[in-house]
């Protein structure tokens, strides 16, 4: 097809090619009248607009009720590299990834090659692709899914100021069934400050990209369905639940040295930690955050950095300061590909062992996960609350999956917890800073407070803080710190439980939305499936734990590693009814719903 | 800025705690103690409001031989640690304390970096040339020669890092150098950098009398400045890179105006900020 052929009548004709007959096991429910979820994948490299078509995507559908959740993928490089948005939208809640791609549309085929295996497609599944980009590659074109010309490139010259990837939005939207109405709104929102003849030649590309798919294929639509009742949603991505979640709790100093996928954490933090009279500064290195905020927390605020895994290996020592001087501080570390540099921009689910092995000496620490974007929001605020109850580090484990996707979901409901510290009354007689209580939390002075000064001490200490090296010294400050979280009532919180059954699901992380959508599936089929993601990893909840894993057939541990991490994990601190069965397979590609379902409902088979 | 309560009559024994120090007979680091709870109590900075941070070393030990709030960390970091604990807490007046192995080796980033910053602190640095806990190592002030360690046994033969030149190019806002042989005139210099806004650096000559017993000698080098103290950097410069590391005094009074915090209150509810995220 010529580059300026007629770029309409072609893309319909293409579109309107009748699907396949459905010959895929897992798609056998997801008949075009009773579509529940739609994905769609837009591809480009660098500067595209492929992450703006995505976010558009995102923001009209929440205006039309959808749930969704946009999931980005993009090379190291900074411009012209390649990258992809991965947008699945539903009427009900997204909690993971999809197993196939309905939609893919390239914007070009520049280093496409890295992409493919993220992208899953089958027969039922689209590919609309620019003619003018050249040929598909080999790679795409022997997948099984239909193809389409869309004449992006063309079709936007054609408007004034119109760009291909607002074309590709106008095209997806029409095929989703989203009304041009609900994608004004994100338009003229992100536009805003370009001014009215941007937003007019967006909405003009958007119309033109509707008309090069008009009459086509319906099969893709979600039903339009709104009840007029429903709950306020939010739009947020996971680094930005975890800053508000702290914020919520009370925190308000941050110190810390910009690292992929946790960056957003403090670039949305620092404007609201200023609109909260809290602070933040930018460290001069990883040794210096952690310092930074352990000396802020000193001083009586608390306190928080953000982190991923070359940052977390350089706060290890500084952590275990933070543990024997017993100062509360709340360490995030958002996980990407390891060891080294590895894969700054991948998830994975492998710093599992440095978060509960890494310090050194023995020093109990707590190390708690959050188990969806929207309970970032949940764990963080939790995690701020532990740590200043019981005077200790917090590492609170999140991934770039779900710290840097977006999800419009109900908005997560309020939570009491906030940062409350035992602190010592002024004029404290005979003040002893770590005084040996039953509960092991003994008042810790604030700066400032008259009668009451002490040194905090990262030596072995008395009670009074004084540096000793005397065993009863240390036996009973080794005593005395891990009595803190031997002691205290974590409450349900330790971890999210969905079902009943026995099977049951071990995981924890982003690897519990594949989890507990592949056991609704299976439950849908008859099956019955328990799944425990924890949320509290250290101090480990044994008894809660065996108490429901007991009754157990089966046991599947789902987890994003190459070593079993989680495994041996469980099988380091629990006591489990028998071997159980391991699913663990390392990023940089995510778990989907349905292995962990094939890996449930053949199991079921040979049982 | 630094809180002075005009009604306590503190005396210097007032700031000292009743702790024995480790220190061996003779050590500089006593008479930098005595200075700085001198200095505490001329500027009558109320106990509570003061907080002593150090890393690890002989001199890092000081924090318990005080009776202010302290902070004794790890090797290396006090910077980091009195610099957080001073942003999140601007009314408290915060010294940083240590010695030459913890500050310009391990901890030399953060070093460099508390200078450019110019938070309102005061880090005084207790310069013996060695590392005394681990028994006599050179540190990165030895001169290149010393061929007192094991572990160097033909001296470093490595260029000797000069503090204050550095401090200067850094941006740090007050440098001076005193002897702890000099006690009145350390406590003057501890009180004036307190005093001045912005990041103070105060390096103190503290003989280590076990593994350089030859520093006893310093008493006979040291003299004051030649001149007079400048604002201007470049004079500074080329009086800091110039000297023998022996004049002392106050050698550079600098007008950047300290790291600021937000000092306006905004006070927003969370619930407006949540709010963003609401469809």
């Amino acid at each position: 097809m010529p580059p300026d052929g007629p770029a309409e009548s072609t893309v319909t004709k293409a579109v309107k090619r009748k699907p396949r007959t459905q010959t895929g096991k897992a798609r056998s429910t997801a008949k075009a009248a009773s579509r529940q979820t739609v994905s769609i994948a837009f591809t480009g490299s660098g500067g595209a607009g492929v992450m703006t078509a995505g976010q558009m995507l995102l923001d009209a559908a929440a205006k039309a009720g959808w749930y969704g959740q946009m999931t980005r993928s993009s090379g190291p490089q900074i411009r012209g590299g390649e990258a992809a948005a991965f947008v699945r939208l539903s009427s009900e809640p997204v909690i993971a990834p999809n197993n196939v791609f309905d939609i893919m549309v390239a914007f070009d085929w520049m280093n496409i090659d890295r992409f493919v295996d993220e992208i899953p497609l089958d027969e039922r599944s689209l590919i609309l692709s620019d003619p003018e980009a050249g040929e598909m590659p080999a790679a795409l074109a022997k997948q099984p899914a239909a193809k389409a010309d869309l004449a992006l490139a063309t079709v936007a010259k054609e408007v004034p100021g119109g760009r291909p990837n607002m074309v590709a939005l106008g095209a997806v939207s029409t095929l989703i069934g989203l009304s041009e109405e609900k994608v004004v709104a994100p338009i003229t929102k992100a536009l805003e400050r370009k001014g009215v003849d941007a937003i007019r030649a967006s909405m003009a590309a958007v119309k033109a990209g509707r008309k090069a798919v008009k009459g086509a294929r319906t099969d893709y639509r979600l039903p339009v369905s709104i009840g007029t009742d429903r709950k306020e949603r939010w739009n947020i991505s996971g680094n930005e639940a975890i800053g508000l979640g702290a914020l919520r709790a009370g925190m308000r100093f941050v110190a810390a040295y910009p690292i992929t996928p946790a960056t957003e954490i403090l670039e949305w933090l620092a404007p609201n930690l200023e609109k909260l009279d809290g602070s933040m500064v930018q460290a001069e290195d990883e040794l210096a955050s952690i310092n930074m905020i352990i000396g802020a927390s000193f001083g009586g605020i608390p306190s928080l950095t953000a982190t991923s895994g070359p940052g977390l290996a350089l706060m290890m020592e500084s952590i275990g300061l933070a543990v024997a001087a017993e100062v509360p501080i709340v360490v995030v570390n958002v996980q990407r590909g390891g060891p080294s540099t590895g894969i700054p921009v991948k998830s994975e689910q492998s710093d599992l062992n440095i978060a509960l092995y890494g310090l050194h000496g023995d020093a109990p620490h707590i190390v708690t996960a959050a188990t969806s974007i929207t309970d970032c929001f949940f764990t963080a605020q939790w995690s701020v609350h532990l740590a200043e109850a019981l005077q200790c580090p917090v590492i609170l484990m999140s991934d770039q999956q779900l710290g840097q996707s977006r999800t419009v979901a109900d908005r997560p409901k309020a939570q009491p917890h906030v940062a409350k510290r035992l602190t010592a009354l002024p004029g404290t007689e005979d003040y002893n800073r770590y005084a040996l209580t039953e509960s092991g939390v003994s008042p810790m002075a604030t700066p400032g407070t008259p009668g009451t000064t002490y040194v905090a001490d990262g030596l072995e200490h008395t009670e009074r803080g004084r540096p000793s090296s005397q065993s009863k010294d240390h036996l009973a400050q080794l005593d005395k710190r891990a009595r803190k979280l031997e002691t205290f009532a974590f409450g349900d919180h330790w971890a999210e439980i969905d079902g009943e059954g026995e099977t049951v699901v071990l995981t924890w992380g982003s690897s519990t939305g594949p989890a507990l959508e592949a056991a609704k599936m299976v439950r849908a089929q008859g099956g019955k499936v328990k799944v425990v993601s924890l949320r509290l990893l250290m101090p480990a909840q044994t008894d809660r734990l065996e108490a429901e894993v007991k009754d157990a057939k089966r046991i599947l541990v789902v987890e994003q590693s190459h070593s079993r991490q989680f495994y041996r994990y469980l099988r380091a601190f629990y006591d489990l009814p028998f071997e159980p069965e391991v699913f663990a397979q390392p990023g940089p590609l995510p778990i989907r719903p349905l292995q962990v379902q094939t890996l449930l409902t053949d199991g079921q088979k040979r049982s | 800025m630094n809180k002075v309560n005009a009604t306590a009559s503190l005396s210097p024994k007032d700031y000292k705690s009743d702790y024995k120090p480790v220190w061996c007979p003779g050590c500089g680091d006593f008479s930098v103690l005595a200075s700085v709870t001198k200095a505490l109590a001329a500027l009558a900075v109320p106990r509570e409001d003061a907080a002593i941070v150090s890393g690890i070393g002989c001199s890092s030990r000081i924090p318990a031989y005080t009776n202010v709030y302290g902070f004794h960390g790890v090797h290396g970091r006090a910077l980091a640690v009195a610099s957080g604990l001073k942003i999140a807490r601007p009314d408290l007046t915060v010294l940083c304390m240590g010695g030459d192995g913890d500050g310009f080796s391990i901890g030399g980033n953060h070093f460099l970096h508390a200078c450019r910053r110019n938070v309102d602190i005061t880090y005084v640095v207790m310069d013996n040339q060695v590392y005394g806990m681990t028994k006599g190592q050179a540190s990165p002030t030895t001169d290149c020669e010393w061929e007192g360690s094991k572990l160097t046994p033909y001296g470093t033969g490595v260029s000797t890092f000069l503090p204050l030149g550095v401090a200067l190019s850094a941006g740090a806002n007050f440098i001076a150098r005193s002897f702890s042989g000099n006690p009145n005139d350390v406590a003057e210099l501890i009180a004036q950098a307190i005093q001045h806004p912005g990041f103070s650096f105060v390096e103190v000559l503290s003989p280590c009398v076990t593994f350089r017993p030859e520093q006893r000698g310093w008493k006979d080098i040291v003299r004051p400045a030649p001149a007079e103290p400048t604002s201007d950097p470049e004079l500074a410069g080329k009086r800091l890179l110039g000297d023998d590391g022996f004049n002392m005094g106050v050698l550079y009074v600098g007008n950047r105006p300290a790291y600021e915090t937000p000092i306006e209150a905004k006070s927003i509810r969370i619930a407006k900020i949540e709010r963003a995220f609401s469809l």
